[in-house]
C-alpha cells in the first residue's frame, strides 16, 4: 500500500489533512446512519432498499476514510468511528438532523450529494496515494445517489400542491445547514497555501451553489435567504447528534473489546 | 536440480491455481472470473496479492480477502501471505472475462457489456424492452427491471459509473 499520509513530513500538515479525512469520514458515518434509519421504513419497497444501500454505501466510504486516517495514529476504523465522544466528531450539522419525513431525507440526500462530489474531485487530485485513488473510486459509486435523490425530489415536488409545500419546509429548514458543509476551518487554509488540496474546500461553496439552485428553482422552489449554521466542523453539535450517538455506540460500548 | 527460481515460478502457478478456486460470496464467479487480481508478487515463500474492489461499500470484501489469505497460507511452501485492496485503478466491466459473463447470464443475471448506460437486455427472452425498477438491488452491484415482453422481473450487474456517462 503506497504511504498516504505518511508521506507527509511536516507534522503539522500531516494533522491538517488527518484532520480533513475524518471530516470527511464523519460526515459519510453520519448521514450514513440516518439513510439506515429509513430501512423497514421506506414509502416502498424498492425506496426501502435503495435508501438501505445508500447507508451501506456511506458507511463503507466512511470505513475507506477511516482506515487511512487510522494509518497516522495506530488506531483503527472501528475506534475513530465509534469510539469518540460527541465534540471529537467534525461532520457538518445537516448530516445528523433527525430524518422527520421522507421528503426531509430526500432533500439532504439531494443537497449533499453534489458537494461530496465536488469534495472527491478534490481529493482525487489531491496527489497523495492512495488517498487520491480512493477519491476517484468512491466517486463513480456516488453517482447513483445522485440519480435516486433527483428522481425523488422531482417526483415530490411536482406532485401535489402539499408535496410542494412539504419540501419547501424541508429546504428551509435545511439550507443554512447545508451552508454549513463548507465552514472553513485552520486545516482548510493549510492544505490550500501549502498546494495539497488544488483550492480550499470552502471555496466549492460557489460551485455547489451553481449546481443546486438550478435543480431547486427548477422545482418551483426557493432557496431562503439564510446564513450559514456552523460549528459541526469544530464539533459544536446539537442534541440530535447525542441521542444519535449514543444508539449508534450503545453495543459497542457494553463490550468494547468485543471481537466480532 | 530444481533451483529457487524453478520453486518460485512453480509456486507462483500454485497462487494462481488458489485464487481461480475462491468464489464471491454472493454471485455464482470467481474472483479470477471477476476480474478482481490486480497483481501477485511472490518473493522467498512470500506472497502479496493486490485486489481492485468491485464496490468499496461491499460486504463481500472482507470475506474474500479472508478466504484468499487462508487458503494462500495453507499452501505448501507459502511463509506470509499479505492480501490487500487498492484503488490505484478502478474497477470496470473490462475486467470481468468471456467466462464470468456467461455464468452470470446463467444465473438469471444480465451484464452490460462495458457500460450501464448501454440498453438493457432482459437475460430471458433478449427483449430490450425493458423498464428499470430501481437502481438499487439485493446486492450493491444489482439493479432490478422488469421485461414489458415476457413479463419477467430480472437483475442487471451494475458497475460503479463512469466519469463519462454520468
Amino acid at each position: 500500500m503506497p504511504p498516504g499520509l505518511a508521506a507527509i513530513a511536516d507534522p503539522a500538515l500531516r494533522a491538517a489533512f488527518r484532520d480533513w479525512l475524518l471530516r470527511t469520514a464523519d460526515d459519510e458515518l453520519v448521514i450514513g446512519h440516518r439513510h439506515s434509519e429509513w430501512t423497514g421504513f421506506g414509502p416502498d419497497i424498492e425506496s426501502d432498499v435503495a435508501m438501505s444501500s445508500i447507508a451501506q454505501e456511506e458507511i463503507g466510504h466512511a470505513r475507506a476514510f477511516y482506515e487511512q486516517a487510522a494509518t497516522e495514529d495506530g488506531s483503527d476504523a472501528d475506534t475513530l468511528a465509534f469510539g469518540r465522544s460527541p465534540a471529537e466528531y467534525r461532520h457538518a450539522i445537516l448530516l445528523e438532523r433527525e430524518n422527520g419525513g421522507w421528503e426531509f431525507s430526500i432533500l439532504r440526500l439531494a443537497l449533499y450529494e453534489p458537494f461530496e462530489a465536488a469534495r472527491l474531485r478534490l481529493l482525487g487530485a489531491c496527489g497523495h496515494e492512495p488517498l487520491a485513488g480512493l477519491a476517484r473510486t468512491i466517486s463513480r459509486e456516488e453517482r447513483y445517489h445522485g440519480i435516486f435523490a433527483q428522481t425523488w425530489l422531482t417526483r415530490l415536488a411536482r406532485a401535489t400542491a402539499e408535496g410542494r409545500m412539504r419540501v419547501q419546509g424541508a429546504l428551509d429548514a435545511a439550507w443554512p445547514d447545508a451552508l454549513g458543509l463548507f465552514e472553513a476551518t485552520p486545516a482548510d487554509d493549510l492544505l490550500r497555501a501549502r498546494g495539497v488540496l488544488p483550492q480550499s474546500p470552502a471555496s466549492l461553496r460557489t460551485e455547489w451553489e451553481e449546481a443546486i439552485r438550478p435543480t431547486v428553482e427548477g422545482l418551483g422552489l426557493t432557496v431562503p435567504p439564510a446564513a450559514a449554521r456552523e460549528g459541526g466542523r469544530r464539533g459544536v453539535h446539537t442534541p440530535e447528534f447525542d441521542r444519535m450517538l449514543a444508539q449508534m455506540t450503545e453495543v459497542r460500548r457494553s463490550d468494547p473489546e468485543a471481537r466480532w | 536440480m530444481v533451483t529457487a527460481a524453478m520453486r518460485e515460478t512453480a509456486l507462483l502457478e500454485a497462487v494462481w491455481d488458489v485464487l481461480r478456486s475462491v468464489e464471491d460470496p454472493e454471485l455464482p464467479i470467481t474472483i479470477t472470473d471477476l476480474g478482481l487480481i490486480r497483481d501477485v508478487r511472490v518473493a522467498d515463500g512470500r506472497v502479496a496479492v493486490r485486489l481492485i474492489p468491485t464496490w468499496t461499500a461491499c460486504p463481500a470484501l472482507t470475506v474474500i480477502r479472508h478466504r484468499v489469505r487462508e487458503a494462500l497460507r495453507a499452501l505448501a511452501g507459502v511463509r506470509e501471505a499479505s492480501v490487500e485492496y487498492t484503488y490505484d485503478e478502478p474497477w470496470t466491466l473490462e475486467r470481468m472475462t468471456p467466462r464470468g459473463r456467461q455464468r452470470l447470464r446463467e444465473y438469471g443475471l444480465s451484464v452490460p457489456a462495458c457500460r450501464f448506460a448501454e440498453p438493457p437486455e432482459c437475460p430471458y427472452c433478449g427483449s430490450r424492452d425493458v423498464r428499470v425498477e430501481s437502481l438499487f438491488g439485493p446486492t450493491l452491484c444489482r439493479a432490478t427491471y422488469l421485461c414489458r415482453t415476457c413479463r419477467n422481473p430480472f437483475e442487471r450487474f451494475k458497475p460503479p459509473a463512469e466519469p463519462a456517462t454520468a
